[in-house]
């Protein structure tokens, strides 16, 4: 069993985890971080999402093998205070219904912003596309994101 | 057994009840279940619902702070903030003031805690208020007896106590006064039930300072941050996990297992067999039963992987060899389709409403339309899968979790478990979506279950395929309406249901268009399969609605009348009509058409766009949507829905339009896009890969509005998603020449006919 160096949200951490036991399950298992969600296990809600030196990528399918001297960024570790742009547009539109993979879609969406600063609404829909919101809050996650886009 | 259970439980509860609490405070609890006994329930069916009641807790620190507990689970419909508000508004306290906090199953101090049916609002909303008004006054009572004065010369307001005199007290400065005033004031009731009567005095809703205003849902901040909120989350010292293979395919049970590789793999601690108790309340049935026709009780015993994580006991549950067995003949979508038209075709239904006659209409008639509509199962999804924390010990059963109906789920583990109700203990966890799913608490009694036999803390968490391949299903219904047609009016109208495992509520066949029309009549039939199934999101009108909108606009088409009108014309024929079983108010449901029509600017034709107009009542509330599609290819997009609602009186704008958006959304991403079926007992779809749900490109703009008014509010968690899937139809029809009456649409639609026609 080798042990995992990587960095989690700003501090160095590691681990002797399986190597094929994905990041998802690490993150909630040994790092008690409950944030990032199992939604499917397959890479299709994007409940999982979390970032690997800040893209966008599915926990759920990271064996954290690959994560040797890699940067991992949480929905715990997206801002101090909760106070990211994004999650600030979350809260001021209130999108949340259930709220379960909301963690997720902000994962996604700061992601794609700081990749895409100024984004039309054609390039938002295609970003968001691969996260599912049972409730269907779709609505406002397309108005939170362009909110936080224009601040 | 159960229903007499129930019973029980009920009259027991039916009184007020309050205590002090340790440490000074006060806790206030009410029952006002006799008060508002609804005047019909609404289509979630189940006798056990009645057993969850409704009550508030109040909290209020020496500072004037002000805790309030929400009873009822949070799903997504947004009530740990709505009724928070009521309580406080006439309370009179600050809404920063308020801290929020979910009750725990409390069957002494609460009732009516589910979340199904639309109901918290509607059903709570006196109750609620009086809860806030009657601890207001008892604070008044106490400033008064400080003051030495008479209440009468107190008024409260924003959370201070202020006499003729000038002199003030906030809330917390007199609050251990109030809590002996109110201990005293219980203990009179207890010995004196009379005592009860009297009602303290409402605000007049001109003066709500926080009903009616938008609020953010209180748990945003944690949402955003990825706090631990759900079942999901919960974690407790020692606890480890479970994943049980259940049946693979409806009508199958399980014969033996081979647990020898799985025992082998890593974080393994034990593989056991489950079912033994199940079995036992089994016995006691009559075949079938709503417990297992609902799934919440299974005939086949279980194996459960019993892991130091839930990775490795899922991992570990592939390399079970199982051996199943059939228990009873396995079905397929094809065999159902066959059965449900053999239904429609035949002579078997129950009446379920019979005005004028009929036969006699067609008989009659010029003209007659005959239509059949048909929809698949569906599973429910939520994203957060079933799971449940037990810790079964000598002394207590301890529950943490996801639930719609904990006061049910507490009942069925007594029983299982064979113990006393009051060593069930049950913590209700915000839940990740509940569509109806969790009214039903198979994966409570597993988790509790495990944890018997092994006497260890455990979590069952459902694999996203365990979730999709062992649901209980929005069940397969057909639709087959006949309409008579006479001198250029509808003289007759008929429609037949044929479902699985069930039939429409009871209250349903009184919705509109029954009143509207002189011959009328609903008949019902089902088909009992051993697929479970049960409550999904608005049952039966989920579909309903689509069929009898889009019947309509037929209609119109054949009578060659504008279909809006048309609506508005029946509904001016209904509002004439006395007869007192009639559910609905036909001029609230004119209402919102009247005001969809023109905040659509519905008349007004756009080249490209089709538009599709849907008015429905369900849930005691009333919405009327216009759907915006438009062709993209060969795709059709719904582009923007315009919304009008009558809910009464919105409690929390902010939250209403969020359940009004969400409900749409996934109106129109059901009817258009999802598809479930099965092969010999086997479901064809097991994760998103396969199973297509609505996404952020499919999703279009709503925008909502409300019919101003001072009625008493009724419920949103439904009431958006029928008339959704219903406008979609009737604009593709309009997009396409064809109508569509089978869902999913994509998939129904001739291939030929995907092509704009470009006319409109």
């Amino acid at each position: 069993m080798n042990t995992i160096f990587f960095k989690l949200n700003g501090k160095e951490v590691s681990t002797k985890s399986d190597a094929n036991k994905p990041l998802l399950w690490v993150l909630r298992d040994e790092f008690n971080l409950m944030g990032t969600k199992y939604g499917c296990g397959i890479g299709q809600c994007g409940a999982c999402t979390v970032h690997l030196n800040g893209n966008a990528v599915r926990s759920c399918l990271l064996p954290i093998s690959q994560l040797q001297g890699e940067e991992i960024t949480t929905i715990e570790g997206l801002s101090a205070k909760g106070d990211h742009v994004v999650q600030k547009a979350w809260k001021e539109v209130d999108v949340p219904q259930c709220g379960y993979c909301q963690a997720g879609q902000i994962m996604t969406a700061s992601a794609f912003l700081k990749q895409n600063p100024d984004p039309t609404i054609d390039e938002i829909n295609n970003a968001m596309h691969g996260n599912i919101c049972r409730c269907a809050a779709y609505h406002r996650i397309r108005k939170a994101v362009m909110l936080a886009a224009k601040k | 057994m159960m229903q007499k259970k129930v019973e029980m439980d009920f009259s027991r509860r039916d009184f007020l009840r309050t205590s002090s609490l340790v440490g000074g405070g006060m806790l206030i609890g009410f029952n006002f279940f006799t008060a508002c006994k609804p005047e019909a329930t609404m289509p979630v069916d189940l006798a056990s619902l009645d057993y969850n009641d409704f009550n508030a807790f109040i909290k209020i620190s020496d500072e004037g702070m002000v805790t309030i507990f929400s009873p009822n689970p949070e799903i997504g419909q947004g009530i740990k903030t709505a009724i928070p508000m009521i309580i406080a508004e006439e309370l009179d306290v600050p809404w920063q003031h308020v801290n929020v906090v979910q009750g725990a199953l409390d069957t002494k101090n609460y009732v009516r805690q589910s979340a199904g049916g639309s109901r918290a609002i509607r059903l709570g909303w006196s109750s609620f208020r009086e809860t806030g008004a009657l601890a207001k006054q008892i604070l008044i009572n106490a400033a008064a007896k400080r003051w030495g004065i008479d209440p009468v010369h107190c008024t409260a307001k924003q959370g201070e106590i202020i006499n003729n005199r000038g002199e003030v007290l906030n809330y917390g400065q007199v609050v251990n006064e109030a809590a002996l005033l109110e201990q005293e004031r219980t203990k009179k009731e207890e010995n004196d039930k009379n005592a009860i009567a009297k009602r303290p005095v409402l605000k007049n809703p001109k003066d709500f300072t926080i009903i009616g205003k938008a609020v953010t849902n209180v748990d945003v901040d944690k949402i955003v941050t990825g706090k631990p909120l759900y079942g999901i989350d919960f974690v407790s010292p020692g606890m480890v996990y479970a994943s049980v293979l259940r049946p693979p395919a409806f009508g199958k049970v399980l014969k033996s297992f081979d647990d020898e590789e799985a025992k082998k793999m890593s974080g393994v601690i034990d593989v056991i067999r489950i079912g033994e108790k199940t079995q036992k309340i089994i016995e006691g049935l009559e075949i079938p039963n709503v417990l297992l026709t609902k799934g919440v009780l299974n005939k086949s015993d279980k194996v459960v992987v019993i892991a130091k994580s839930i990775w490795e006991a899922m991992n570990a549950k592939k390399r079970i060899k199982a051996v199943w067995v059939d228990d009873t003949p396995s079905e397929s979508t094809e065999d159902h389709d066959e059965i449900l038209l053999k239904l429609l075709s035949g002579s078997k239904f129950e009446t379920r409403r019979k005005d004028g006659d009929i036969q006699e209409a067609f008989k009659n008639a010029d003209k007659i339309l005959e239509r059949t509509y048909e929809s698949p199962f569906l599973p429910h999804n939520c994203m957060e899968p079933m799971n449940f924390y037990a810790d079964v010990t000598d002394s207590k059963v301890h529950l943490v979790g996801p639930t719609q109906t904990p006061g049910w789920a507490a009942d069925l583990v007594a029983q299982l478990l064979n113990r006393d109700l009051k060593e069930i203990e049950l913590q209700i966890t915000r839940a990740g979506g509940g569509f109806g799913r969790r009214l039903f608490g198979d994966y409570v009694l597993e988790a509790a279950e495990i944890s018997d036999k092994i006497r260890r803390p455990v979590k069952m968490i459902s694999s996203r395929e365990d979730d999709m391949l062992t649901g209980t299903y929005r069940p397969a219904i057909k639709y087959r309406f006949k309409a008579s047609i006479k001198d250029g009016e509808i003289t007759g109208y008929h429609i037949k249901e044929a479902a699985i495992n069930g039939t429409m509520h009871p209250t349903i066949p009184h919705f509109f268009p029954a009143g509207a029309i002189e011959n009328y009549q609903v008949d019902v039939a089902y088909y009992q399969s051993n697929i479970s199934t049960g409550q999904w999101r608005a049952p039966h009108t989920n579909f309903l609605a689509f069929a009898d909108q889009n019947f309509f606009d037929e209609l119109a088409e054949i009578l060659e009348k504008d279909p809006v009108e048309m609506r508005l014309n029946m509904l001016k024929r209904a509002a004439k009509n006395t007869d007192e079983t009639i559910k609905y108010s036909a001029e609230r449901l004119k209402g919102t058409i009247d005001l969809v029509v023109e905040k659509s600017d519905y008349y007004t034709t756009k080249k490209g766009v089709y538009k599709g107009l849907a008015a429905y009542y369900c849930h005691n509330t009333y919405v009327s949507e216009v759907v915006e599609l438009t062709m993209e290819g060969s795709v059709p997009k719904v582009k923007k829905v315009y919304v009008a609602v009558d809910c009464g009186i919105v409690v929390n704008p902010l939250g209403a339009k969020n359940q009004i958006e969400g409900g749409v959304i996934d109106g129109i991403g059901h009817s258009m896009y999802a598809d479930f079926g099965f092969k010999n007992g086997v479901p064809l779809n097991s994760n998103f890969d396969s199973y297509r749900l609505i996404r952020m490109k499919e999703a279009p703009e709503v925008e909502t509005y409300f019919v101003e008014n001072n009625f008493n509010p009724s419920g949103l968690g439904e009431p958006s998603l029928p008339p959704a899937g219903a406008a979609v139809g009737i604009a593709l029809k309009k997009a396409i020449g064809n109508r569509t009456m089978k869902q999913p649409l994509i998939g129904h639609i001739p291939a030929n006919k995907l092509t704009d026609r470009q006319d409109s």
